[in-house]
């Protein structure tokens, strides 16, 4: 850290408090509790400036983050059952609902896209954590698997970035449903030969990790991310023990063979990119290549090397 | 003598005197028989009438049950031959799922399922039916040898869900389960599964993604224990029963959801009360449904398999 982040910004910070400028421009790092200005937090991605600690993004956010140009197009979900069990705890689930929608103004936990990467199609579904952790029920079931169908229709690759705790448990056994459900999505863009893509972020855990999420081609997580089947509590509880350190966290899983990379929010779409392009591009472009010479009945390889000789290619 | 549940204090009681009046009868004195009878009778009126309007969370007691039929009772009495195969071939031997190749009435086939254990040695060597991935990709080998030699997949569900531990998570228990899952989608032979007792969350959807889901009257199936979901959603342990109710876990209630394909009726007082029997009715129903999923060819019953969990959710209770 230079200068101005060690000197500078405590400085501002104290300036600021004793100014009391109204506390939405100001952002505490859940890592570092340092604080973080709202514009240089949009700037960073909401990645902290201190320590790199990525925090959560809301879908439409992360949708914006991947696509060219930040542009895409939201399907329509599909309508499904609300509230099949007519569950109740504290709270009706179906109020729980109705506010995670006031505050989120999203309906639901999963939002689905289309757009173009690398100027080539591509869906991505992206998980709301804001609503209601991200779970899964019915509607983040339907969501995915019509993702994977936009997917094979158009031919294009399809990325799920999972956020999320895991089932939904106010829709009782038919949250645990989904996880066979979103399996067979997985299984529909795979069978048509197409790639698909996981992007673990936090959280990733219980039935959302124990599905779809842990099928990817390819398994890219960010920095720092929650992945892993049980809570970290129930764990401790069960075994009586502290954890180890970074247990669960994204370069935990990579240090056992459970993801393919950690790559920094501001890398994904590079990196997702260049994969791309490496299954889609199999061959050498026509530029490099030299054709065998037609009519001459040459054997492979009798082709002189360097330039071909008259110039074709 | 049976481990009585809290809600069996009166049966118990009765049962306690009956047990009494038999210890009398030796002196001779008063005809003690018809008085055993009549107790016998109220005991019997008693059992079946709590037995038929067990709430949810009496029904998970009893598929808790210590003296419920296990895993290794089932194919004690209905699989003849039975080769048990150990091994992922990664790791270790998990024997909280114990799998292998049988014979159930005259089908060659693939048999596995959680076993919790009958004694504190036994739930031990078999942690309480709790698997590591290790189990899980047991299974999927299984699954695979299931097809190469067109053998059909039949397992029973008995676990309070995955093992949640250190090494568990290190060796991937999420992907462990979501492999099996995947590789029982693909199977082009039938699949059948049974919930014995427990059906826990991930662990058990892990080897229940099948052609056919059946239940046992008392058992349950459920997204998350209901001590769980009161931890979590009422913020304390102490609403497990109300949480049990709400999580809609009972046979009866799955069947409604249209998520299982059948109950198969347990003996009077539950099949713990009627070992034998219990175990000879889930044989008879996994029977029929084999003979009917024979009926149609591998690419048909994958098909169909899919179908049924695609469908899923169209059903509410009401
Ligand atoms: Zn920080």
């Amino acid at each position: 850290m230079n200068w101005i982040s060690n000197f500078v910004r405590p400085k501002i910070r104290a300036l600021v408090k004793k100014a009391e400028v109204p506390d939405n421009l100001w952002h505490k790092c859940p890592a570092c509790t340092q604080m973080i200005f709202h514009r240089e937090l949009e700037a960073s991605l909401k990645v902290c400036p201190h320590c790199g600690h990525h925090m959560r993004v809301r879908a439409r956010q992360r949708l914006q983050l991947l696509f060219d140009e930040g542009k895409y197009t939201t399907v329509e979900l599909p309508e499904t059952q609300i509230d099949p069990l007519r569950f109740r705890d504290r709270k009706r689930y179906a109020d729980r609902l109705r506010e995670a929608t006031a505050t989120t103004a999203e309906k639901e936990a999963i939002l689905v896209a289309h757009g173009r990467m690398d100027g080539e199609a591509t869906v991505i579904a992206a998980f709301d954590f804001a609503f209601m952790g991200g779970s899964m029920g019915l509607a983040v079931g339907d969501g995915l698997l019509a993702a994977a169908r936009l997917a094979v229709m158009q031919e294009a690759p399809l990325i799920v970035v999972p956020s999320s705790g895991g089932a939904r448990m106010q829709e009782g056994i038919l949250s645990l449903m989904q996880m066979p459900r979103t399996v067979i999505a997985v299984e529909q863009v795979k069978e048509a030969g197409l790639p698909f893509f996981v992007l673990l972020t936090d959280p990733t855990t219980g039935g959302v990790s124990a599905s779809f999420a842990m099928l990817g081609d390819i398994a890219i997580a960010e920095p720092g991310a929650v992945i892993g089947f049980a809570g970290q509590r129930v764990i401790e509880e069960t075994i009586r023990e502290t954890l180890p350190e970074g247990f669960q966290r994204a370069e935990y899983l990579l240090e056992h063979g459970m993801v393919d990379m950690v790559v920094h929010r501001r890398d994904l779409r590079e990196t997702i990119i260049n994969l791309f392009r490496l299954l889609r591009d199999k061959r050498p472009p026509a530029a490099v290549v030299q054709l065998p010479q037609t009519g001459t009945g040459s054997k492979h390889g009798d082709s002189t090397g360097g330039t071909s000789a008259d110039g074709t290619v | 003598m049976h481990n009585f549940l809290d809600f069996e204090k009166p049966i118990a009681e009765l049962e306690g005197k009956i047990e009494e009046l038999r210890h009398l009868s030796d002196d001779g004195e008063i005809n003690i028989a018809e008085e055993v009878a009549k107790l016998q009778t109220k005991a019997d009126r008693l059992l079946r009438q709590s037995y038929a309007r067990l709430t949810a969370w009496q029904k998970t007691q009893v598929a808790r049950h210590p003296d419920r039929p296990r895993f290794s009772d089932y194919v004690a009495d209905l699989v003849e031959d039975f080769a048990p195969l150990a091994g992922d071939r990664l790791f270790a031997e998990d024997r909280a799922i114990i799998g292998g190749i049988g014979r159930f009435r005259g089908f060659s086939a693939v048999i596995m399922g959680q076993e919790k254990g009958a004694d504190t040695t036994g739930r031990v060597k078999h942690n309480f039916g709790m698997a590591r991935p290790e189990g899980y990709r047991k299974a999927q080998r299984l699954m695979r040898l299931a097809e190469r030699f067109n053998l059909p997949v039949i397992c029973l569900v008995d676990t309070s869900g995955a093992y949640p531990g250190v090494g568990a998570e290190e060796r991937g228990q999420a992907e462990a389960i979501a492999r099996c899952i995947e590789i029982s989608l693909g199977l082009r032979v039938p699949m059948i599964s049974v919930v014995i007792g427990e059906g826990g969350s991930g662990g058990a959807i892990a080897i229940a993604t099948a052609n056919r889901v059946l239940m046992l009257e008392h058992s349950i199936y459920s997204v998350i224990p209901p001590e769980g979901c009161s931890s979590i959603l009422w913020r304390n342990g102490e609403h497990a029963q109300d949480a049990a109710e709400a999580l809609k876990l009972t046979a009866q209630d799955l069947y409604k959801l249209d998520v299982i394909d059948e109950i198969v009726p347990e003996p009077l007082g539950g099949a713990q009360r009627g070992r034998r029997e219990a175990i000879d009715a889930v044989g008879d129903a996994i029977e029929r449904h084999l003979f009917e999923l024979c009926r149609h060819d591998g690419a048909v019953l994958r098909q169909k398999r899919r179908d049924k969990f695609l469908q899923m959710g169209t059903k509410g209770l009401s």
